[in-house]
């Protein structure tokens, strides 16, 4: 299950690292994701928009192991993932958190190198021991968190604790540090979320040098200006069910699509909500402004 | 590597004008007079000390000597002193400024108050036990007031409070040093708390240690020795085991060193609650249990009277193996259904735990349960160990110093400190120690970072199972006994589950010192203070609620180990962690 490889030869562009087939996860009788499809290439950047309580971050759960799938399946590059988040980690699918959950008492340097927890075995005894295999392993994971830490223009914060960092250095080190586990996917929940528009652009440099790293990248954002100008294909997702998904200008010029977000004049708000309690998901409402059915 | 060197001292610098002290023009006196007052009261309350303080010897420590300070003369003494060598940057004497890097009028005001309330305090015991200010002599109206001097003194002086300057860098030796002489005068101080012979006595040096240490910690200069410590942790080390050593070889007699093996077994089962509860964060309220099943289990195979299985004798290195192993067992019987809980609902459960210990151990006597433990009235006669001819009951000679059996326990209980604080300080800064802290912090995002947390809570409970099953097989042989009452959730002494944890959260969660500051603490001030019997626990709650309210750090807070890593340099963070793992011969080489 959990015996796949990081790192995928660079000839394979274009296989699938993530497959999706038909996820849903109910919660009682409420549906927040149903049934969505979503396939991410090699090096793909594919963002994931939707109104709020869309089940966006409850599919990204779903995902990362910390939901089980009521059904359906994901795979990734082949396998099927296996339900522990600490074993889809170590399959090589990192990610962030909408509100950031740093070790906000630990340096920074030290939260990257917990990322790197997962590629490192060294036991108890060996800590205690420290022989040269101790040693070098620790090392190695120096590096690695030092490398990241520069990668992404941090480095000259490694020994402060992570909860004095400035907010947008916060965003970056939680990238880093799902970055560090050598993933071969990374889904990041609302990266440039209380960012300005300058650290939302850098935000986007990033993530073109994730991408050229090697990986591949699911986004969920609300900034479409930062999507657009993002992502290689977007999906949507309104009430759970993937509405639209597509190249970015195939998105953007969707009707249903804006009507999700802006709401359109002849659709009754309040049937809509009726709707939405009895967990009926079926029909694509056009109607927005649907907070609070799930997430 | 010497321009990398840490840094210490600030006599290079050129003297800092305060901002306060600029702004400030209110004082209504001069700062020459203010200084003035300081000195001379200092000189003159140091002078008073050779007086006679009272006229009769029946006040404790006999302070009705000329010329021969006793008793709390020597605080007064020792403070008095201390306080004009703080004269010293007050006056810019070279080679004196490193004792106030951020401001030498805290520092003043510290020793000041320190100096004036120990002595009052000795003063109005005198006047209240005796019956009236008539017991005061000459003497003692010198020293009232010459003690209250400094402190108008110095709270005259405009607050001269500031970042401390970047620190002068000294060689390697010198840090070491430093480290040394300053851990070998705690460990004096300790000595002096620990020896003291009436409650009087403790009090007034409780009032003055207490208040020196404010003043030593506003001054900043407690701060550089922490900087400095945090970077030759292998000079700490081993200039803290001196330390402990020659303690043991001040004794006299084995009065005190009961009193020094128990704090040492109380700090090192802590120390391995520290890992529970301050590394991994896991409530662990029944901790106490893991030291009984370590006594116990060593207690039933050591070869006592009164054991079931008084016919297998095993060695030391074997009762070890299987107290620790027993421990292990029964931290993972617990751990395992339980740790998938998270916070209050494991507290409760390991409170459990420690009062499911106790009672079935006190009910496993052949009546009320399968023969084991012999009941209430425990596993007694445990005989005295032996180790490579070593007979821990009996007297030594050692380097012309008489080692009685309480002075040969400490050397143990020594050792097996040392090994608890190497493997705490090993792990801690691990990969293992990582994930612990991440589990603690967030862990969900654990999870997320690829940390198995259920695996990592169940290896923190198991290894300070196995810790406290450690100190627990020496605890048997040290009191010979082990009965059920010895292990209790609270009690008005410790070795006590609530005493445990409060001495992890009092001194400091996640560091070692912390624990072992806080267990000496929280064993002394009970010890010292006999006569309040059954109020103590009343006292250690207020004295909980107090710090928790001012500060909820604990008394060593911890830093993460912020020193640790300081250069940006790779090489340098390797550097360090080959002197934190190897010889420190290796940092002079590189």
């Amino acid at each position: 299950m959990t015996t796949l490889t990081t790192t995928e030869p660079a000839d394979r562009v274009g296989t699938a690292v993530l497959e999706a087939r038909g996820v849903t996860m109910r919660f009682g009788g409420l549906t927040a994701v149903d049934g969505v499809d979503l396939t991410v290439g090699d090096r793909e950047i594919v963002g994931l928009i939707g109104p709020n309580g869309a089940g966006k971050t409850t599919f990204f759960n779903c995902l990362t192991g910390l939901y089980v799938p009521t059904s359906g399946e994901v795979r990734y590059k082949g396998a099927v993932l296996p339900a522990k988040p600490y074993r889809v980690t170590q399959a090589g699918i990192a990610r962030t958190f909408q509100n950031i959950r740093l070790f906000a008492n630990m340096t920074v340097l030290e939260n990257v190198m917990v990322g790197r927890h997962c590629r490192t075995k060294e036991g108890l005894f060996s800590a205690i021991g420290r022989g040269p295999r101790y040693r070098s392993a620790e090392r190695e994971s120096r590096d690695n968190a030092r490398e990241l830490l520069d990668f992404l223009g941090i480095g000259r914060h490694a020994n402060s604790l992570a909860r004095n960092l400035p907010y947008g250095d916060q965003r970056k080190l939680e990238i880093a540090r799902a970055m560090a586990s050598d993933p071969g996917l990374i889904l990041l929940d609302e990266p440039t979320a209380g960012m300005n528009p300058q650290e939302t652009r850098a935000t986007q440099e990033v993530v073109f040098k994730i991408r050229e790293r090697g990986l591949a990248v699911v986004v969920i954002e609300h900034d479409m200006r930062f999507i657009f100008g993002l992502c290689d294909r977007v999906a949507v997702l309104v009430q759970g069910r993937k509405l639209v998904e597509g190249t970015p200008e195939v998105v953007r010029a969707d009707e249903r699509v804006i009507a999700a977000y802006l709401g359109t004049p002849y659709e009754d708000d309040a049937a809509d909500r009726g709707a939405a309690g009895d967990g009926d998901g079926a029909t694509v409402r056009a109607a927005g402004e649907d907070e609070g059915t799930a997430s | 590597m010497t321009e990398q060197a840490p840094q210490w001292g600030a006599d290079s610098q050129p003297p800092q004008t305060p901002l306060a002290a600029r702004r400030d023009g209110t004082s209504p006196v001069s700062p020459a007079i203010a200084k003035a007052l300081v000195a001379v009261g200092a000189v003159v309350s140091l002078v008073s000390t050779f007086l006679a303080w009272t006229w009769t010897s029946s006040f404790p420590g006999d302070l009705s000597v000329t010329g021969y300070p006793g008793g709390n003369q020597v605080i007064t003494l020792v403070v008095s002193v201390l306080l004009i060598l703080a004269l010293g940057p007050v006056y810019g004497v070279p080679g004196l400024r490193w004792l106030a890097p951020r401001g030498y009028v805290r520092l003043l005001r510290g020793l000041a108050l320190a100096n004036a309330v120990s002595t009052w305090y000795v003063l109005l015991a005198i006047a209240i036990e005796l019956n009236g200010l008539a017991n005061w002599v000459s003497g003692s109206w010198v020293a009232a007031i010459a003690t209250l001097l400094p402190v108008a003194g110095s709270f005259l002086l405009p607050d001269d409070q500031r970042d401390a300057p970047p620190a002068r860098s000294i060689p390697l030796w010198a840090q070491s040093a430093i480290i040394l002489v300053a851990i070998i005068l705690a460990m004096f101080i300790a000595d002096y708390g620990i020896t003291t012979g009436f409650t009087e006595e403790f009090i007034g040096f409780a009032l003055a240690v207490g208040f020196a240490a404010w003043g030593l910690n506003a001054s900043g200069v407690l701060a550089r020795l922490t900087e400095l410590t945090a970077r030759n942790r292998i000079a700490t080390s081993v200039a803290a085991f001196a330390a402990a050593l020659l303690f043991v070889f001040l004794q006299t007699s084995d009065q005190y060193n009961t009193i020094a093996d128990d704090i040492l077994i109380f700090a090192t089962v802590a120390l391995g609650l520290n890992i529970v509860v301050g590394l991994a964060g896991l409530l662990d309220l029944g901790y106490v249990a893991f030291l009984g099943v370590g006594a116990y289990s060593a207690a039933l195979v050591s070869g006592a009277l009164s054991s079931r299985y008084a016919h297998t004798v095993l060695p030391f290195w074997g009762q070890i193996l299987i107290g620790v192993s027993v421990s292990i067992i029964a931290g993972v019987i617990i751990g395992a259904p339980t740790l998938r809980l998270r916070g209050d609902y494991l507290a409760i459960v390991t409170l459990g735990f420690g009062e499911i210990f106790r009672i079935v151990v006190n009910n496993l006597n052949g009546q009320s349960g399968p023969d084991l433990t012999n009941g209430p009235e425990g596993v007694y006669g445990v005989p005295d160990l032996k180790l490579f001819g070593y007979d821990f009951g009996k007297n030594h000679q050692l380097f012309g110093v008489t080692f009685g059996k309480f002075g040969n326990y400490y050397l143990l209980l020594l050792v097996a400190m040392a090994i608890v604080v190497f493997i705490f300080a090993r792990v801690n800064d691990s990969r293992i120690g990582r994930a612990w802290v991440a589990i603690r912090e967030d862990e969900t995002a654990a999870g997320a970072m690829g940390i198995h947390g259920y695996r990592f809570k169940l290896l923190a409970f198991g290894l300070g199972a196995a810790l406290a099953g450690f100190a627990g097989t020496i605890n048997a042989h040290l009191l010979n006994t082990v009965t059920p009452d010895q292990y209790l959730f609270s009690a008005s002494a410790p070795p006590n589950s609530a005493f445990l944890l409060a001495a992890v959260v009092l001194g400091g969660m996640g560091t070692i010192s912390g624990p072992l500051l806080g267990a000496a603490l929280l064993y002394l001030v009970p010890a010292k203070f006999q006569f309040f019997q059954n109020k103590q626990l009343l006292l250690f709650g207020l004295a909980l609620i107090l710090m928790m309210r001012f500060r909820p750090e604990g008394l060593v807070p911890n830093k993460r180990r912020q020193l640790e890593f300081h250069a940006e340099e790779v090489a340098e963070a390797e550097a360090h962690e080959v002197v934190a793992s190897e010889a420190p011969e290796a940092e002079a080489v590189a």
